[in-house]
């Protein structure tokens, strides 16, 4: 870790974005991570992407749990609202949130061990409900805060940096969030911001439930020959399904794309994603064939990235509940607590 | 790596750097660069903030000389070169922390060369007592070389004694450093003006080294110049002098000519004696004014106001005596190349004076050289000289300094005297001044001291430039010998020094180290390292996270790595923080001291500069 600031001196030439805003701008502390943490990366990609959404870092509210990538949402956006949750409860905190605030933007930012262990359970149900939210999770398959363990998303066939066998299969998210519903789900590798940034921005503005599982490989305990989550695995054995280019409704599209190669979204807020495929093997439309494909994949040893599945149908959890089109704390006090008189009507419909 | 990030390796793209190169590196202390003797300026600014202001001073005295003299006069090419100054708005301020290390310096006698006791047999005659001579009699004397100086003035320094004002420069100052050198052995012929160099050839010397500056001060011929000439003035002669104190009084009215350092000098001067409503002219607009802009803040700061674009025309004579000086008034306009020209607006318009100071500029004079004894003379009348070796083109006979460059300034003279001096010292050994020339001496040392320890300060100060405290102008002006800037105290001296980026500190990148986890490009503050495809250099210039649009400063670019992409880190803004070696995992980054030396003729006089070089 470092101990010292970074300095607030920037480039002069630094480019701005509508708000006025330089990517430093979006930035955070200085990471108290191991240096070279793909968890970094991923911490310089949400700022870019947040930088080149022009987004207003006060309308956005980060939510964690535990572990090395929880504490990630201190390293950047440090002018918006965060809430670092109980382990694993981060889903539960972020459903509540978005709950009573749905103007928010919501990025969870979660670990393998927050997500598919201890956190499995609330995590399958935030899919489910569709809650509008951005689920990233910084994957790098061991327990590094603890010292190496296996976590539960540790491949198979990938050792141990001491050399120990892993008994148990995988848990893999990207199918995992397919099956229950998610409806943007996305692999990406920390070590290829090009490709990562722009799925981070596609997430920014699906509505609904987008998933991002990001490999971030642990330069500590999991960036040895023997490990499926090292910068040097992941670079020799990436299969990039596409390439993502996120048009912004005020700019106009002026290429056609090639029939066949380019799949083009529009997002609900008025701007287009396109998709350009670089395997056309399957749909990322359709659920069974994305599975399909990432099952076949992943017997080869190979790790997919790209944006796996798409559901445009534009549903998140308010929609299906019918709640009301205002955040709470804009309803007038009147609504939110119509008195006792209503409360005994509603007791009285119970009777 | 997906492989259409990678974009396929040009012909043209770029070669990787080549570290080895001294020059690599020594451009990137833009200070150091800039430098014309290449004084280690981050190194003595860490030892002043250590402290060690005797090191500091013997550094800075076995590069240029005259740290004192210099700390408080040079023209500063480091400042404007200063890497801080295209962060923020002002640079470091490098001359005047020379100042506080010759300040508060210990007694340095036991640090200088051993002058053998024994000569080497070889006599040198210097002609001129200014830098530049001084210089080469530095580096010889200790190789046991008999230097003999001839000076027309009483005393030595030459310019440094005799144009710059004492409330700049105190003669104090200017004694102790010419007297270091003087007191070394050097048979100083002072009040003896050379009027031939054939009757100098003629003693026998084994060389002749000629540092006679420019002392001739331009005139201007225009009507009424004869019949007013008592009370007009050549500015560097009026200048002398001051100094000497032939001259104690000015009238109440002085208008000054020229818009240089000289004209800046003469009015300060004429300001503290005597004159009342001191104006300085220059036909030119103000911004093409050729002082320095310090310098014309100090004027300014006097109260002396500067009416630019006013061309002289007429000397008003009235009773033959000067009554004042009529001008035209100008304007500049450029053509599209940028040249200007100076249009007259049809006003005219004259200031009443009593005197007149002429500062617009110096030639070289070469009266007293014979021109059948072989040394030839070419445009301008100038010597023919040879700008590396110094010497002109007779065997035997260098020029250095303004003699043999036209006017420059006190540490280019240095310089000069510097190869002089090797020069003469290969000529009297019989060796070739080209082919034998010493090379730098480099060295690049690893400052990791720990796990985020580093042995310099890396913090980033985001402190403005200290300014330099001044004694009262009320006071100032009373008297001609007091000194008007105090100099830094020991607190300001360290605030100030820590503004320094440490630019030798370089950034070492090793290849095969890299795992390419960006954790560098996200950490550095000011966004100069990338890792993209390679390219043709305009190309890769543009497609960086910032664009590197100073040309001027290089990329450092390095192999291809293992996704085929290559590190591209722009030079031009690196704050040597070592937060990219802080972050990198493997240890591809580092930060390594890198020590410049640039070789005299007497490497043992240069102990302190080759500390690090093996």
């Amino acid at each position: 870790m470092t101990y010292m600031k970074k300095p607030n001196v920037r480039h002069p030439g630094l480019r701005k974005n509508e708000l006025g805003l330089t990517r430093r701008d979006y930035e955070g502390l200085v990471s108290t991570l191991c240096a070279g943490c793909g968890h970094d990366s991923i911490s310089a990609a949400i700022i870019e992407a947040c930088f080149e959404l022009d987004l207003p870092a006060h309308r956005l509210a980060k939510l964690s749990g535990i572990g090395c990538s929880s504490k990630t949402p201190t390293y950047f956006l440090n002018r918006s609202h965060g809430f670092n949750s109980v382990h694993g409860r981060m889903p539960s905190i972020a459903t509540g949130a978005n709950l009573a605030n749905r103007d928010l933007i919501y990025l969870g930012v979660s670990g393998d061990g927050d997500t598919a262990s201890i956190g499995l359970g609330q995590f399958c149900h935030a899919m489910r409900r569709r809650v509008n939210m951005i689920y990233i999770v910084e994957n790098n398959g061991t327990y590094g805060l603890t010292k190496g363990q296996f976590s539960a998303t540790s491949d198979r066939v990938s050792k141990s940096k001491k050399g120990e066998a892993n008994l148990f299969e995988a848990i893999d998210l990207c199918t995992l969030a397919i099956h229950l519903g998610a409806g943007f789900v996305a692999r990406g590798f920390s070590g290829d911001k090009n490709h990562l940034v722009p799925l981070i921005k596609a997430a920014f503005r699906y509505n609904g439930f987008a998933f991002i599982d990001i490999v971030s490989p642990c330069v500590t305990f999991n960036d040895h020959e023997d490990s499926t989550k090292s910068y040097d695995y992941v670079r020799a054995h990436n299969e990039a399904m596409d390439r993502l280019d996120l048009v912004p409704e005020r700019e106009e599209i002026t290429a056609q794309a090639e029939e066949g190669q380019t799949t083009t979204v529009r997002m609900h807020d008025g701007s287009l994603m396109r998709l350009h495929k670089l395997d056309d093997s399957y749909d990322p439309r359709d659920s069974e064939s994305a599975l399909t494909t990432l099952r076949k994949r992943y017997a080869k040893g190979q790790v997919v990235t790209g944006l796996l599945h798409i559901d445009d149908q534009d549903t998140d959890l308010h929609k299906l509940l019918g709640t009301t089109s205002q955040p709470l704390n804009a309803v007038p006090m009147s609504e939110l607590c119509p008195g006792n008189a209503e409360l005994a009507k509603i007791n009285k419909g119970f009777r | 790596m997906s492989s259409v990030d990678v974009a396929v390796k040009t012909r043209n793209s770029m070669r990787a750097t080549d570290i080895t190169d001294p020059n690599y590196f020594h451009k990137v202390v833009d200070c150091q660069w800039a430098c014309p003797t290449h004084t280690p300026v981050p190194e003595y600014i860490r030892l002043v903030a250590q402290g060690r202001y005797t090191d500091a001073y013997m550094l800075n005295w076995e590069s240029n000389v005259f740290p004192g003299i210099l700390g408080r006069t040079c023209d500063r090419p480091c400042e404007p070169a200063c890497r801080r100054g295209r962060l923020e708005d002002k640079p470091v301020a490098i001359c005047r922390l020379k100042r506080v290390a010759a300040d508060y310096r210990g007694d340095v006698s036991g640090l200088l060369p051993k002058i053998p006791k024994k000569k080497n047999g070889k006599r040198i005659a210097l002609l001129g007592a200014g830098p530049a001579s001084l210089t080469v009699a530095r580096d010889l004397m200790p190789l046991g070389y008999s230097c003999v100086l001839f000076e027309k003035d009483p005393r030595g320094g030459g310019l440094m004694r005799t144009n710059i004002p004492s409330f700049r420069l105190p003669e104090k100052v200017i004694n102790e450093e010419v007297d270091m050198i003087l007191d070394m052995g050097v048979e100083a012929r002072f009040g003896h003006e050379v009027t031939s160099l054939k009757s100098i050839l003629d003693e026998g010397f084994d060389g002749v080294f000629v540092g006679t500056g420019a002392p001739r001060g331009k005139d201007l011929n225009i009507p009424g110049r004869e019949e007013a000439a008592k009370n007009i003035h050549i500015g560097i002669d009026w200048l002398t002098s001051v100094a000497f104190e032939h001259v104690k009084k000015i009238g109440k009215r002085v208008v000054v000519i020229g818009g240089g350092n000289t004209a800046m000098d003469c009015c300060r001067s004429a300001i503290r004696l005597g004159g009342k409503d001191v104006r300085v002219t220059v036909r030119s607009p103000r911004a093409d004014m050729k002082a320095s802009d310090w310098e014309i803040e100090d004027a300014e700061r006097e109260g002396i106001p500067i009416f630019d674009n006013h061309q002289p025309s007429e000397f008003i004579v009235e009773n033959g005596k000067l009554a004042g000086v009529k001008f035209a008034r100008m304007s500049a306009e450029y053509d599209k190349d940028g040249r200007r020209k100076l249009i007259p607006t049809g006003e005219e318009l004259i200031f009443e004076c009593d005197d007149v100071l002429m500062a617009i500029g110096q030639d070289n004079a070469f009266p007293w050289i014979e021109r059948d004894i072989g040394l030839e003379f070419g445009e301008w009348d100038m010597p023919v000289v040879d700008k590396t070796t110094m010497m002109s083109t007779r065997a035997g006979v260098f020029f250095g300094g303004d003699a043999g460059w036209g006017p420059e300034n006190i540490i280019w003279a240095v310089a000069h005297g510097h190869q002089a001096a090797i020069s003469i010292d290969l000529y009297c050994s019989g060796q070739s001044l080209t082919a034998s020339r010493p090379a730098p001496g480099i060295s690049l040392v690893s400052q990791k001291m720990g796990l985020h320890e580093w042995s310099y300060a890396n913090d980033y100060s985001e402190d403005s430039r200290v300014a330099v405290p001044h004694v009262a102008t009320k006071k100032s002006l009373k008297n001609l010998k007091v000194e008007v800037e105090l100099g830094y105290d020991v607190k300001l001296a360290l605030e100030e020094a820590e503004r320094c980026l440490n630019c030798d500190v370089q950034t070492v990148f090793v290849r095969n180290l890299c795992i390419e986890c960006d954790a560098c490009v996200d950490i550095c503050p000011v966004d100069c390292i990338n890792f993209t495809a390679n390219g043709e250099e305009q190309d890769l210039r543009q497609s960086l996270r910032v664009p590197a649009v100073n040309e001027e400063q290089d990329l450092y670019i390095s192999d291809q790595l293992k996704t085929g992409r290559i590190m591209a880190k722009d030079e031009d803004l690196c704050l040597h923080c070592g937060l990219c070696a802080e972050r990198c995992p493997t240890g591809a980054w580092d930060m390594q001291k890198f020590t410049y030396v640039e070789r005299q003729a007497n490497p043992a006089g240069q102990v302190n500069c080759m500390a690090y070089i093996s």
